[in-house]
């Protein structure tokens, strides 16, 4: 479980995050929503120490992360798997490489193991014959697969997902959430996800904070978002005209009870 | 009163600060040996192998030229033969296959380490080391450093060769010289320290180069005009710094 108690964080006087609480669960996708520029990269990155906040408490199981020894957020950080907005593979390397890098890094196994590893995760996501390409030669969405399997090399305890869908098609975009959801539930993992796609926060949502201009405005799970009454939220869910048909109908629904 | 005409004075002692707890982080034991041997085995290919060709076209004819201009405009009746041999011989192994070939070489290595290191940052490559708790500057700066570190000498060992081949060259395609004036010259007074200044002093420029333009590409911020300007600007400071430091290397090891 992770716990963020008031983070603040500013750019040169210019308040990009202001008293952020919230409580990540394991074994549950937890989204972070927002429109573009709200801030949500930025609570993400303070949440993984690559920002510090200004002030505030990252706690992972009960522990402050900001207060840890250098070799204590070493070993933390060997618990958690992170999936860039834009993959970022090593382009030195090939996709197998690419997988195999945080085993090689870390894990004590023998070549063989590691290899087996690799392939397993890679099988995971479905890319086992795309093993000796390179980065540059596959489609975004192979992109990002192949950055859920580098992210899961090490059995990860803590899954953080930037945009895991932005730039895909909504088929895709589907397959990923699922595959990130099913990852989350089969090792029990606490994953955190952000992303503005509205049909990541229908399919996946199981625990969700809106942030918008860097408060958060408001919490709950996919099936209490329509019901939501926060102006703030509402203006982001239903910019588009589809969402506002289904809400209608979704009140439609409650207002004719079933005979 | 910290900036003036628009220039923030007190930029470079930051730039200088930050370089030197950056190589604090990179000067740290590997948490891979196996992994630190590999990428130390690469860099020194892809740096020092691959600037061979470079290093053997340009002191071929850098000695060509040092030999004739000697030739047409140190020569006289009254200079004794050995003078062109001996004053190419000099320049070539105090300044030239040291001094000038790191210059040149902080132009080709120098914008390949800070473009490829800025790459790395601005896709968040970086950020994914770190993530996995990989010590990033470590990972990506020592191997390129140190590997730079013992190409640098053998690459200055095949420029001093070229360069005196092509002094020979000349010699024997134009004839300015008579090639064993030219073979007395070379051995004149000969003091293999000269042979070993040289090699010391390429190896402290090939740690300029290494690290100044790592510094440069792991602290880019931005995208790929940030990339650029963080080559270009590799490039400068480690063309003066390498000047400066031939000076005081020069004092040290000859004075
Ligand atoms: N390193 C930085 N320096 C200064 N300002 C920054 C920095 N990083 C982010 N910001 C600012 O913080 C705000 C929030 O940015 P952030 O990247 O978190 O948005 P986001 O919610 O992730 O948007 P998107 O959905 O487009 O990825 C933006 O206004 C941005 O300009
Ligand atoms: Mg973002």
């Amino acid at each position: 479980m992770i716990e963020l108690k008031s983070i603040y964080k500013s750019f040169d006087g210019r308040e990009v995050l202001h008293d952020i609480n919230a409580q990540f669960e394991s074994g549950k996708t937890n989204l972070i929503i927002g429109q573009s520029g709200s801030g949500k990269t930025v609570l993400m990155k303070n949440i993984v120490g690559l920002l510090e906040p200004d002030k505030g408490e990252v706690l992972y199981h009960g522990r402050n992360f900001i207060q840890m020894s250098r070799r204590e957020k070493k070993r933390l950080r060997q618990e958690m798997g992170m999936i860039f907005q834009g993959a970022a593979l090593f382009d030195s390397m090939s996709v197998l490489e690419n997988v195999m890098f945080p085993l090689e890094m870390f894990s004590a196994d023998t070549y063989r193991d590691r290899v087996r590893r690799a392939k397993f995760c890679l099988d995971r996501v479905n890319l086992l014959d795309a093993i000796d390409k390179n980065p540059g030669e596959l489609s975004g969405g192979m992109q990002k697969r192949v950055a859920i399997a580098r992210a899961i090399a090490l059995n990860p305890q803590y899954l953080f997902c930037d945009e895991p869908n932005s730039g895909l098609d909504p088929k895709t975009s589907l397959v990923i959430d699922e595959l990130i959801h099913d990852i989350t539930v089969e090792y029990n993992m606490t994953s955190i996800i952000n992303t503005h796609d509205m049909n990541s926060v229908l399919g996946i949502g199981e625990s969700i904070i809106f942030i918008c201009e860097g408060r958060k405005e408001w919490m709950g799970t996919k099936d209490d978002i329509f019901d939501a009454t926060n102006e703030q939220l509402n203006k982001f869910i239903f910019a588009s005209d589809l969402l506002r048909k289904v809400k209608e109908e979704h009140e439609h629904e409650r207002k004719q009870p079933r005979q | 009163m910290q900036q003036i005409n628009g220039m923030d004075i007190l930029r470079p002692i930051a730039q200088t600060g930050k370089y030197f707890a950056m190589m604090g982080h990179v000067f740290s034991r590997p948490e891979r040996m196996r992994v630190f041997l590999k990428q130390y085995v690469k860099e020194m290919v892809s740096l020092g192998t691959s600037s061979i060709g470079i290093v053997l076209l340009i002191s071929v004819f850098i000695g060509a030229v040092i030999m004739m201009q000697m030739a047409l405009n140190v020569t006289s009746p009254w200079m004794p033969r050995f003078a062109v041999g001996y004053t190419t011989r000099e320049i070539l192994l105090l300044e030239f296959s040291s001094s000038v070939m790191c210059l040149i070489l902080a132009g080709k290595v120098g914008a390949n380490i800070a473009s490829e290191i800025g790459t790395m940052r601005v896709t968040q490559q970086i950020d994914a080391l770190e993530i996995m708790g990989v010590n990033s500057a470590a990972y990506l700066v020592l191997p390129k450093v140190l590997g730079l570190m013992t190409m640098m000498p053998i690459l200055v060992i095949f420029g001093i060769f070229a360069g005196i081949f092509g002094a020979f060259l000349t010699c024997w395609v134009s004839g300015i010289v008579i090639a064993s004036n030219l073979e007395f010259g070379m051995q004149y007074q000969f003091d293999e320290w000269h042979v070993w200044a040289s090699l010391i002093k390429s190896v402290f420029f090939a740690y300029i180069i290494a690290s100044v333009s790592a510094f440069f590409g792991y602290n880019v911020e931005g995208g790929s005009a940030a990339v650029g300007k963080a080559s270009t600007d590799s490039v400068v400071s480690c063309s003066v710094l390498i000047l400066f430091a031939d000076l005081v290397l020069t004092q040290l090891l000859m004075g």
